[in-house]
């Protein structure tokens, strides 16, 4: 048997532990380990951006950090941003400006547009497309998506 | 993809870190996005991961007219830095923000990228145009390298068993250069096919580094004529860029780091 050892994540404001072994990457302790199915094996190497979750806030791709990595830091994935049913701005922008076809790179395109936002409430359309360059859509052809986080922006500003 | 079985050990401090890393076949995790990659792939398969991600070795200080980068410094932190704002350094800046995508600058670290020495990393040859040196530590004690030095091949530098980069040292440039760094990418990877970095001083001298282009990042001979000048370097080729095309290429962004590093010395700011 490999070396385990039992780690504790802050996930979604939740306290939750699992047992990984050193050299499990944090997309599968969050798939596998917690349930949380919304970070998307894609690529597998760091190309795609579909496993893309927050840790302490910025983009990350799951599958390039350890688990062990992200034990201390707050971590949001998908399943974190609706509330009390309410889908958040974002979600309710690519749905409403049609800024996904399959979904399968819906959550990573949130949650990169999400650390975007974060840091810079009014971006351009240039800035849309350098923020999500490591989130590959291959349905859309990306147009509909910089509408979605333009659209979510000026919600968020209010 | 998951990496072969390996330890892991979070370092409490920088001590703690260099002992972990006596261990032979132990390797530091810093952001991870370099040496994850290589250990999924299975091409690296250390027996210990020494994570120093939490170590106090992040951030930019000036300081006596140089700067002073921490290794786990992000490309992101760069990128943003107001240390680097004005016309000494904007170029460590420039650089930084064109590396990978935004994950990827959010993790990864000016000293795993040295470490790591990819030879189409961006950063080496905006450190090697500005004279910077790197500070090593291990159990021995600490020693001084100049990044012309630390690299000696692909994926290969100077760094000896259980030593660890602490932090790049750039000097200022002289008041009145200009510098700047251009590259073109493989539009898949995101990694320079060619990248130059150059310096250009207020009395018109140029240094100038080339990345991407060879089995390391490394300074070119002074001259006017990139052709020229590049004629003789050891150029590699493969499917997606012949060998003749890389020259080609990085001719071209020779000419675009100059131009723009001469203009920026013109303006009074890199």
């Amino acid at each position: 048997m490999p070396d385990t050892t039992d780690l504790e994540l802050a996930v979604n404001g939740q306290r939750r532990v699992l047992t990984v072994e050193p050299r499990t990457l944090l997309v599968h302790a969050l798939r596998d380990g917690l349930g949380l199915t919304g970070a998307h094996v894609g690529c597998d190497t760091s190309q795609c951006g579909a496993c893309t979750v927050l840790v302490d806030g910025r983009a990350v791709k799951s599958c390039t950090v350890l688990a062990l990595q992200a034990e201390g830091a707050p971590i949001t994935t998908i399943e974190g941003l609706a509330h009390d049913g309410e889908l958040h701005p974002l979600q309710r922008a690519f749905v409403e400006h049609h800024g996904l076809q399959c979904g399968f790179c819906t959550p990573g395109m949130i949650l990169t547009a999400l650390d975007l936002l974060s840091r810079d409430p009014d971006p351009d359309e240039g800035a849309i497309r350098h923020a999500l360059r490591g989130n590959l859509c291959r349905c859309t052809g990306y147009q509909p998506i910089v509408e979605s986080v333009r659209a979510a922006a000026q919600e968020l500003a209010g | 993809m998951i990496p072969s079985t390996v330890r892991y050990h979070r370092a409490a401090s920088l001590e703690d870190a260099l002992d972990a890393l006596s261990e032979p076949e132990a390797r530091a995790l810093a952001g991870g996005q370099s040496l994850l990659p290589v250990m999924k792939l299975r091409l690296a398969r250390p027996s210990l991961l020494v994570d120093v991600g939490h170590l106090d070795l992040a951030g930019v200080e000036l300081a006596n007219g140089a700067v002073r980068i921490g290794a786990l410094t992000t490309w992101d932190a760069l990128a943003l830095a107001p240390e680097l704002a004005g016309p000494a350094f904007g170029v460590v800046s420039e650089c930084a923000s064109g590396i990978g995508d935004l994950q990827v600058r959010n993790r990864g670290t000016l000293g795993g990228s040295l470490a790591h020495a990819d030879p189409a990393s961006d950063m080496p040859a905006v450190l090697l145009a500005l004279g910077a040196d790197v500070r090593l530590r291990s159990q021995r004690g600490e020693r001084t390298l100049a990044v012309a030095e630390l690299f000696q091949g692909p994926f290969t530098t100077a760094l000896a068993e259980g030593e660890l980069v602490t932090e790049a040292v750039v000097p200022a440039p002289p008041p009145g250069s200009g510098a700047a760094y251009a590259s073109v990418e493989h539009p898949a990877s995101g990694f320079a096919l060619a990248g130059a970095a150059a310096l250009v001083r207020a009395d018109g001298s140029t240094t100038i580094a080339v990345t991407g282009i060879g089995s390391r990042p490394h300074l070119l001979d002074a001259g006017d004529d990139p052709e020229a000048v590049l004629a003789g370097v050891e150029v590699f080729g493969d499917r997606f860029t012949p060998d003749e095309y890389r020259r080609d290429l990085a001719a071209t962004v020779v000419r675009r780091a100059v131009a723009r590093a001469r203009e920026r010395a013109g303006e009074g700011r890199p």
